[in-house]
């Protein structure tokens, strides 16, 4: 029944299929000049691509077999002025094209802060942007809101016409965070992280999913978006404090565990570092951060040492199997936790705060202030290496 | 569905079959065990049949083990069609399961089976359809354009089938035993790595894929090999036939991209089957480089697939606009210019993965440029009809509906090629529209094109016109419905590769889009049916010419279907239009003085190895390691063997020739006082 009434209504489909694309008609400003960029250059080429259809049709009918009349050439096969046109028409179509995309590609790169939130309404040096942490997990969503230390699954608000700033990655497999309505997508994926900028202007309520294919659960991988006014974001936050659940490490390896069509989920407080455990993969305990491997990395590494230095792997998080002919699975243990890490540095009286690109202390390494004259250090990574996020390396 | 525990099962039985167990077979999955069961009846029935009517010597000796590129070139044929019919079942499933899933509907396949689908189709229609295809025109067409009696090394051209029909029976191994990738068409990690897709069917697929890029790789040497060294005297590179060119670029470009492809699942099954950390997250892994490699491969790779086909069209335009071929220099240059930038693009197929804006627009702009050289190549089919005498035969028929349909892919293709733009396009509908848009509506027309064109050639009687015009129209009308409703979805910001929907707004589209699918489901079995009429009917469309469409490359210049040797005396080429010059000329065929000709014999060597090598992979595949060991060792004891074959050709006497002629000539006077 309910098909034949979707044929049924198939004209009035038809003519209203335009008033739910949401690629056309989207309602955050980023989403909008790329809408415009879509039509410029559908536009653009148009210029070209329609006389082509017409005159493939008017030649084909003009000089068919049975049409005595048409002027009939079998050795015509060169023309210096057709040849000039058929290559220049196409050239000076893709140089205005280029430009275009030159322009609007560094415009609206995502990493880009945005400099309006519309038309007309640039932003403003005291308007802080919204931080959002997004996480895709096998299969639904974490956010988390760094400002208001609350956390939800499936579930995204953000105030409108106040630049958002996301942060984005993934716990296991690649995924593609996006909300037509609001911006262009990018990818999530694990161990890296992308931005994106991006500012919602009007109230509703907006459809975000997964834009990769990432295994069983994907179809269902989708969140809610709410573009809402400044007093109900404060509303919706306030709320999410009251929730009761609390998003520290153990609780986030559960939640990692897939799961499909997964349920709204608030929580009322989050580990602050969580974020960046789950970034550089060592939300479980004893496992080595990627950025601290990276700065010992940086530094000429751990040596033979560091061979030894890998232990089994014991959390299972999905299906993990080693490979069948290969060592078992193990990860990298990281050497201290960063307790043990405060502690030392407290037991060595140094500032708690060391500045950044301070040179690096520890056992076996040379106290601040006392090099040998005569040895020039190796160049030391800064501190900011050691809680950095990892680039994505073909940026 | 879990893989099959393999705790229960003692070490001499886990030795001897792997991982392999009873519950590998989808014993319990109704559709699968339909579908098994009529292949298996299909199978027996064809087997039966063939053993009735004592084919098996017949088809061994003259077809399997011939190294004869005509023959090849048809059996690749013969493999693209029966895959076309795979690969379309998975199409219409998908259809058909997106147009019901909807309001809390499951449709009727779980996730398990539906990703294996789309999968499935994506592998099966690009690697064992498009491909052999297009290979398989190249193979029968290119020596008889170029005046040659076969291609450079002809039991390497048998050994390249076979293996790329080994590919195909690995990829069709898997819909029974086991089950195939469930990660889409390229496989990214870390979704394929051994943590995330434990079970075989990434393995089903990566073997797949090393088997049959074996023989498309060699058959890339071969042809590029045979057009650089056996063309007819006198036919310099700027008097080639422009399929031959086209068949030279995309050879090259074969050659130049298939190892990358080779190298990178060869990393992939590293990590896979010894826990190396290419592509893993962990231990400094990065899936992003697979992504980047797979696309050098992947985007050459559907310029493989076009170019020829543009070759195709500028010889059909040609001939049914009984016109020379406007610009063909500038059509050389920009078939050359095309095959340069294909490199130059790749990351086009992942913006979103957050490369800096300008890397973004350095790719984007550079995809653009592509569509210069595509532009003028489309105007110099539109010069060649000016001032031309244009027959609407079914070859020219597919050829205008390709120029109208192509030009919409093109253009969307363009669009994509805006950053910003595919930000919101990208791995939406409107992707999946795009790209079917330039696949069927410029590869698949311009096959249909060339098979329509070519097979009287092939076997000396044309298609019947009646239900070819059936298919065209089905497969035309057909595509329309059933791709311009998933451009309509792209813009509602639907993505790919989902299976079940929420949004019941969107549901009309997906049944308008199955309507379509039907249409072409039509289109193809009409295209069948043409060709068992056209069989039935071959006498009253017998052509004994030669040449049934007053053609103009030297491949009309022989019989329909051409002999052994192809050409009784090598002929000399004056003009771009050998052929057509020759007759303007008053060629006269020679009918005596034949010399004996020396041609190679044929081997069933190919056949061999290539069954070894699908031991080989279900060895790997499985776990089997004494399997894997002992077909490795017999496919090198086979192929050193083979070196020591030394009886490899054989002389056709003269007086065979003179009584093939001689043959032809009475035929060819009969044509006359007709």
């Amino acid at each position: 029944m309910s098909r034949f009434r979707s044929l049924a209504l198939l004209p009035a489909a038809l003519l209203l299929g335009g008033c739910n694309m949401v690629v056309l008609a989207p309602s955050g400003d980023v989403a909008v000049q790329q809408r415009d960029l879509i039509i410029v250059s559908t536009v653009l080429m148009l210029l070209v691509i329609v006389p082509v259809m017409a005159l493939t049709v008017l030649f084909a009918w003009r000089y068919r077999h049975t049409n005595k009349a048409a002027n009939y050439q079998p050795d015509w096969d060169h023309s210096t002025q057709f040849e000039l046109v058929i290559w220049a028409a196409p050239l000076l179509i893709i140089i205005c094209l280029g430009a275009v995309t030159w322009m609007g590609t560094h415009l609206l790169d995502p990493y880009r802060p945005l400099d309006r939130l519309a038309s007309g309404q640039p932003v403003t040096q005291e308007m802080a942007p919204l931080r959002v942490e997004v996480v895709a997990l096998d299969w639904k969503w974490l956010f988390i809101y760094p400002d208001y230390g609350i956390a939800t699954v499936n579930e995204l608000a953000a105030p409108v016409d106040r630049p958002i700033d996301f942060s984005i990655t993934s716990s296991a497999v690649m995924n593609s965070f996006f909300i037509p309505a609001l911006a262009g997508q990018i990818y999530a994926m694990p161990g890296m992280q992308t931005k994106l900028h991006a500012v919602i202007n009007k109230p509703g309520t907006y459809e975000g999913f997964s834009a990769n294919y990432s295994g069983a659960g994907f179809s269902q991988m989708k969140f809610a978006f709410h573009g809402m006014s400044n007093a109900d974001f404060e509303t919706w936050t306030a709320d999410g404090k009251k929730a009761e659940g609390e998003l520290d490490r153990a609780t986030y390896l559960q939640l990692e565990q897939p799961s499909e069509n997964a349920p709204v989920q608030r929580f009322a407080s989050v580990d602050p570092d969580l974020y960046r455990r789950i970034l550089n993969r060592c939300v479980e305990p004893g496992k080595m951060c990627m950025s601290e491997m990276m700065a010992i990395d940086a530094k000429g590494g751990l040596g033979m040492a560091g061979i030894y230095n890998v232990l089994p792997l014991e959390y299972d998080k999905y299906r993990r199997r080693g490979s069948v002919l290969g060592t078992e699975p193990g990860y990298v243990a990281s050497i201290c936790t960063p307790e043990e890490a405060a502690a030392m540095m407290a037991s060595r009286s140094l500032p708690a705060s060391v500045p950044a690109g301070a040179p690096l202390t520890g056992s076996g390494l040379r106290l601040p202030g006392t090099i040998v004259p005569g040895f020039t250090p190796a160049r030391v990574p800064s501190l900011s290496l050691l809680t950095g996020e990892r680039q994505p390396t073909n940026s | 569905m879990t893989p099959a525990p393999m705790s229960d099962h003692s070490p001499i039985i886990h030795a001897i079959f792997g991982r392999l167990t009873l519950e590998s077979l989808p014993l319990n999955e109704p559709i699968v065990v339909g579908t098994f069961i009529v292949v298996a009846l299909g199978g027996l029935a064809l087997l039966g049949a063939i053993t009735y009517f004592k084919l098996w010597g017949y088809l061994w000796r003259e077809w399997f083990t011939s190294v004869d590129h005509k023959r090849i070139g048809i059996m690749y044929m013969v493999l693209g069609i029966i895959m076309l019919l795979r690969g379309f079942s998975d199409a219409i499933m998908m259809r058909l399961q997106q147009s019901i899933a909807f309001g809390g509907s499951q449709g009727y396949l779980d996730s398990h089976h539906y990703d294996q689908i789309f999968t499935a189709h994506g592998v099966i229609m690009i690697f064992f359809v498009a491909m052999p295809l297009v290979t398989g025109l190249m193979n029968f067409i290119v020596p008889l354009q170029i005046g040659a009696r076969d291609v450079s090394f002809p039991f390497l051209n048998n050994f390249s089938f076979w293996m790329t029909a080994a590919g195909a029976v690995i990829v069709m191994m898997s819909l029974f035993i086991g089950e195939f990738a469930r990660t889409g068409w390229l496989a990214y990690p870390p979704l394929s790595n051994i943590g995330y897709s434990p079970d075989v069917g990434v393995d089903y697929y990566i073997w797949a894929l090393q088997v049959a890029g074996v023989g498309t790789l060699l058959s890339g040497v071969n042809l590029i090999c045979t057009i650089v060294k056996m063309r007819a005297p006198g036919m310099t590179m700027m008097k080639m036939p422009i399929f031959t060119w086209t068949a030279l670029c995309t050879n090259i470009l074969i050659v130049a991209a298939f190892p990358v492809l080779t190298a990178v699942l060869a990393l992939l099954s590293l990590d896979r089957y010894i826990g190396t950390n290419f592509f893993t997250n962990d231990f400094g892994g990065n899936p992003m480089m697979y992504v980047n490699l797979i696309w050098i491969w992947g985007h050459p790779e559907v310029y493989i697939l076009i170019l020829p086909v543009f070759g195709i069209f500028s010889e059909v335009t040609a001939t049914f606009s009984r016109k020379r071929l406007f610009g063909y220099t500038s059509m050389v240059y920009a078939t050359v210019v095309i095959t340069v930038l294909s490199y130059l693009v790749w990351l086009h197929h992942f913006f979103t993965m957050g490369s800096g804006a300008s890397v973004n627009s350095f790719f984007g702009i550079t995809t653009m440029i592509i569509s210069i050289p595509t532009g003028a190549k489309m105007f110099n089919w539109l010069f060649t009809m000016y001032r031309g005498r244009i027959r609407f035969e079914l070859p020219m028929m597919w050829t205008l509906a390709f120029m109208l349909t192509f030009v919409i892919g093109g253009m969307t293709g363009v669009l994509l090629a805006v950053p910003p733009a595919d930000f919101v396009l990208h791995n939406s509908l409107f992707l999946v529209a795009h790209f079917h848009n330039v696949i069927i509506g410029g590869v698949l027309f311009g096959l249909f094109a060339g098979i329509s064109y070519w097979f009287p050639k092939a076997f000396g009687f044309k298609l019947d016109p009646f239900w070819g015009k059936m298919s065209f129209w089905f497969w035309v009308v057909g595509f329309y419905f059933a791709f311009m409703p998933l451009y309509v979805l792209g813009l509602m910001g639907v993505t790919r590769r989902l299976r079940v929907f929420d949004d019941p707004a969107l549901q009309i589209w997906f049944v308008i889009a199955a309507f379509g699918a039907v249409l072409i489901a039509l289109g193809i079995l009409f295209f069948l049916i043409q060709i068992g009429v056209s069989i039935r009917r071959r006498e009253s469309l017998r052509d004994t010419t030669g040449d049934p469409w007053d053609g103009r490359t030297l491949e009309w210049a022989t019989s329909s279907p051409p002999p052994d040797y192809n050409f009784a005396f090598t002929p000399v080429v004056h003009d771009n239009d050998a052929w057509w010059d020759m007759k303007n000329r008053g060629y006269r065929r020679p009918e005596s003085d034949f010399k004996a000709i020396l041609m190679p014999r044929n081997t069933g060597t190919g056949v061999i190895l290539a069954g070894f090598s699908i031991a080989l992979a279900f060895g790997l595949i499985w776990y089997i390691w004494w399997l894997a060991a002992m077909s490795f060792a017999g496919l090198l004891a086979v192929a050193i063997g083979h070196t020591f074959n030394y009886a490899r050709d054989f002389r056709i006497p003269a007086e065979t020739i003179l009584a093939t002629e001689t043959a032809r000539t009475r035929l060819l006077a009969a044509e006359a006082t007709r």
